[in-house]
């Protein structure tokens, strides 16, 4: 089995560190795993995205345009990404500030509005989790417990006691789907 | 799981392997992609641990003089840089090579010339492969293409820098520093003590301890006779590497109707496109030199007997490709493709020229 | 006393330090590095620093300062000095390390790498030799060449118009934070070699004591550079010199 995944927005969104966890979790299930980011000042107020591929086999190229799954987070990722999404493949955009929806038919579409509910939550941190949440209820590429203890295993120690909260967090995430 | 297991990006895994392999000290000037190497050094905090120093250095000249400074006490020292940096760093890395030395020096490629870009590049192939700084020499060129290599050629590098007294070089570039993956780091070496140094490299500066004979590390030779000598000698050095430590991977290239040729990056990159041919049942062997140099025209010129056809794959206008070009004598047809100043090129697009240049 | 009795043992005087190798120099008849280079080796003999010691040569007339100062030793690339003595030190802090460098390789090419190395506070002894020309590419202007002085690059002598004012090391390094001891001596009368000596002695030290970095600027001649006899550089040295590079301690912490 093997996914590749584009995550795009805005630099300072949370991009990098989703495909972070993502890839984290899925070191914990023994997948090869590879985390390309883009880099530079487009971290910085511009555009930001990350390919992450799992993979139970080696992975060749970090660097793909075609993708199994796409997640974009603001209107510049998905005029961009929504084209490279493989046919049948998966695109998640979330709703905030989203004006030009994606068109394609070919592929299946989902909508989550997880910038909002992190409004609701009073707690843009949430962002994330809600978004990764809404991933793996869509695409079970890896398993909730594998993100909590992919977590567990990249913070630190002294942030373990918001595990819980990320936990929440996922379920709440799964939910937004419609 | 295997807890030994981590996952890291090139320029980290290459920073921890340096401290486990026992390094001594490591000096640098910040510069993107490579600048995780200095912070991840400074987190760590390795002068508690292993007694290791680190220290961020004025300048790219300053640096690699420190490194010059440090390889001629016989330490393993490095530094690392990126394209603008290395090229500031010439000079010295001539001085190190005309002074027998052992040092390792990284450099992730960024786009050139001049400032250029951030984003990743091999436009420095020449530069690396062919001196780089003034005089007939060499640096020994390992090319990672995954983050693990990236954490083991900091122990490959340094091993062939000091069996022959030469100089190292790390050539990566932006992909394979900022790219995580999983990867397995050796366990803890302790640093060489002062004893083991004076046993394992008899020409290091550390006094003249016992009334032993003064030690001198200098590349100066005003007598051209002499100086000349000094070359030959040299040259004994290169073709010795020439003849022991030529590396690569050759994959599928047996029964492969075309061949590509491709390093760092755009050799994974070009493993895609392999499978891509693969889907349209043509097909394709991959050769990635490991050394840079020593090159593997042997392995070259052998995969390419019964190819059609070889694309070389660059982040360049075309380097890598005249060596490729030495190794076929012209006997086959070499074509290239690159993208420069920053652009990565994706498998579809290599496939697609690759399919143009040489099936038409 | 017969003349046999002078090589008794009891009535020697002065001998040639053992470090100091038994080898004809290069530099000028006159020149100071020689002078500098004997009490060089005479504080590390004194010092029983032998096995300890550790020198890096720069590039200019004394780039070959290994050929005669029996200790081990680096040639740094021209500039590059303290950098190259940072990491010695750094990776040997049991280690005596000093730099011996012109006023080439210091107030030109390697300025940054000093200020740099005495802002960390290395600890390290740099010792600078300013003779306000550079000796060894032919008597060509140094950034300490005085206003006025004739050199093959300042033929008709150097302007402030053309080519600014003569740069002194020692306050820019005195300055700094890092730096413990900043002084300016002579090698030109047996007393001014007795002080550069004691000064040398002091920096190396503070080197070994962990205080920071010390410079001794040894304010010297080069009467070749300067078309002039040994005993008339001395003179000029004194009557021109000493006005911009005035003697003494800049420093002592």
């Amino acid at each position: 089995m093997k996914e590749e995944i584009i995550i795009a927005g805005f630099g300072g969104q949370g991009v990098l560190s989703m495909g972070k966890i993502l890839a984290y979790a899925g070191l914990m299930e023994d997948r090869e795993v590879s985390w390309m980011p883009s880099y530079g000042p487009e971290q910085r107020g511009g555009t930001a995205n990350v390919t992450v591929i799992l993979s139970d086999e080696l992975i060749s190229s970090p660097i793909l345009n075609r993708f199994d799954t796409a997640i974009v987070l603001n209107q510049q990722s998905l005029d961009k990404f929504e084209n490279e999404v493989k046919p049948g493949g998966t695109l998640i955009y979330d709703t905030y500030g989203i004006h030009r929806p994606p068109v394609r038919t070919d592929i299946n579409v989902f909508r989550i509005s997880a910038m909002e509910q992190s409004f609701k939550l009073k707690n843009s941190k949430t962002f994330n989790m809600l978004v990764l949440g809404a991933l793996i209820k869509v695409r079970p590429i890896v398993k909730l417990e594998s993100i909590i203890a992919g977590l567990r295993k990249a913070l630190p120690e002294r942030l373990h006691h918001l595990l819980p909260l990320n936990q929440e967090a996922l379920e709440l995430g799964m939910t937004l789907i419609d | 799981m295997n807890d030994k297991v981590k996952l890291m990006k090139g320029n980290e895994a290459l920073a921890i392997s340096a401290i486990r392999y026992g390094c001594d000290g490591y000096f640098g000037y910040p510069i993107t992609p490579q600048s995780e190497v200095l912070e991840t050094l400074e987190a760590e905090m390795p002068w508690e641990t292993t007694g290791m120093v680190v220290l961020q250095a004025e300048s790219e000249l300053a640096a690699i003089n420190m490194v010059y400074g440090g390889a001629a006490c016989g330490k393993a020292v490095f530094t690392s840089s990126s394209s603008p940096g290395v090229s500031l760093m010439q000079e010295g890395i001539s001085y190190l090579a005309a002074s027998e030395l052992p040092a390792l020096v990284v450099n992730v490629m960024r786009g050139g010339p001049g400032l250029g870009t951030i984003q990743p590049s091999q436009s420095d192939y020449f530069q690396a492969t062919k001196g780089g700084g003034h005089g007939d020499y060499h640096c020994i060129v390992l090319a990672p293409w995954s983050v693990q290599e990236m954490a083991d050629f900091v122990w490959l590098g340094w091993d062939l820098a000091f069996k022959y007294r030469n100089p190292a070089m790390i050539l990566a570039d932006g992909v394979v520093g900022q790219m995580m993956e999983k990867v397995i780091i050796p366990e803890q070496r302790p640093r060489r003590t002062e004893d083991q140094i004076r046993q394992q490299c008899p020409w290091a500066l550390n006094g003249r301890k016992g009334h032993r004979k003064q030690n001198i590390i200098s590349s100066l030779e005003l007598d051209s006779h002499q100086m000349e000598k000094n070359n030959l000698r040299f040259q004994q050095t290169y073709a010795a590497i020439e003849a022991n430590e030529v590396r690569y991977q050759a994959i599928d290239c047996d029964d492969a109707d075309y061949l590509i040729v491709a390093f760092g990056s755009m050799a994974r990159v070009s493993l895609k496109v392999k499978e891509l041919a693969a889907e349209q049942g043509i097909k394709v062997g991959l050769i990635r030199p490991i050394t840079l140099w020593p090159f593997p025209y042997e392995a070259i010129s052998n995969a390419a007997k019964n190819a059609k056809g070889i694309l070389v794959v660059e982040l360049s206008a075309g380097q890598m490709i005249e060596d490729v070009k030495l190794a076929v004598e012209c006997q086959k047809p070499v074509e290239h493709y690159g993208r420069f100043g920053g652009i990565v090129p994706t498998p579809e697009e290599v496939f697609e020229a690759f399919k143009q240049k040489l099936i038409k | 006393m017969e003349t046999t009795d002078i090589i008794k043992p009891e009535n020697l005087v002065y001998k040639k330090p053992a470090l100091l190798k038994d080898v004809a120099m290069h530099y000028c008849p006159g020149c100071s590095h020689s002078t500098v280079h004997k009490i060089i080796c005479e504080v590390i003999e004194e010092m029983g620093a032998e096995e300890y010691a550790i020198g890096v040569a720069p590039v200019g007339c004394a780039v070959f300062a290994y050929n005669y100062i029996d200790v081990d030793m680096i040639e740094a690339a021209h500039g590059r000095a303290p950098a190259v003595a940072t990491a010695i030190k750094r990776l040997q802090p049991d280690k005596l390390v000093f730099t011996y460098q012109g006023d080439g390789d210091m107030a030109a090419i390697g300025t940054c790498e000093a200020i740099h190395a005495a802002n960390r506070a290395e600890n390290i002894a740099m010792i600078f030799i300013n003779n306000a020309i550079y000796g060894m590419t032919g008597g060509q202007m140094a950034p300490t060449t005085l206003l006025g002085q004739k050199t093959a690059t300042t033929p008709y002598g150097r302007r402030v118009d053309l080519n600014g004012y003569p740069l002194a090391i020692s306050p820019l390094i005195a300055q700094l934070d890092g730096s413990c001891y900043v002084t300016r001596q002579s090698v030109h009368t047996p007393a001014a070699v007795r002080k550069a000596k004691a000064a040398i002695r002091k920096a190396f030290e503070n080197s070994m004591a962990g205080k920071g970095t010390s410079l001794v600027e040894i304010v010297a001649t080069c009467n070749s550079g300067w078309k002039l006899s040994p005993v008339e550089a001395n003179k000029w040295m004194e009557e021109n010199m000493f006005t911009k590079y005035p003697l003494g301690d800049l420093k002592n912490v």
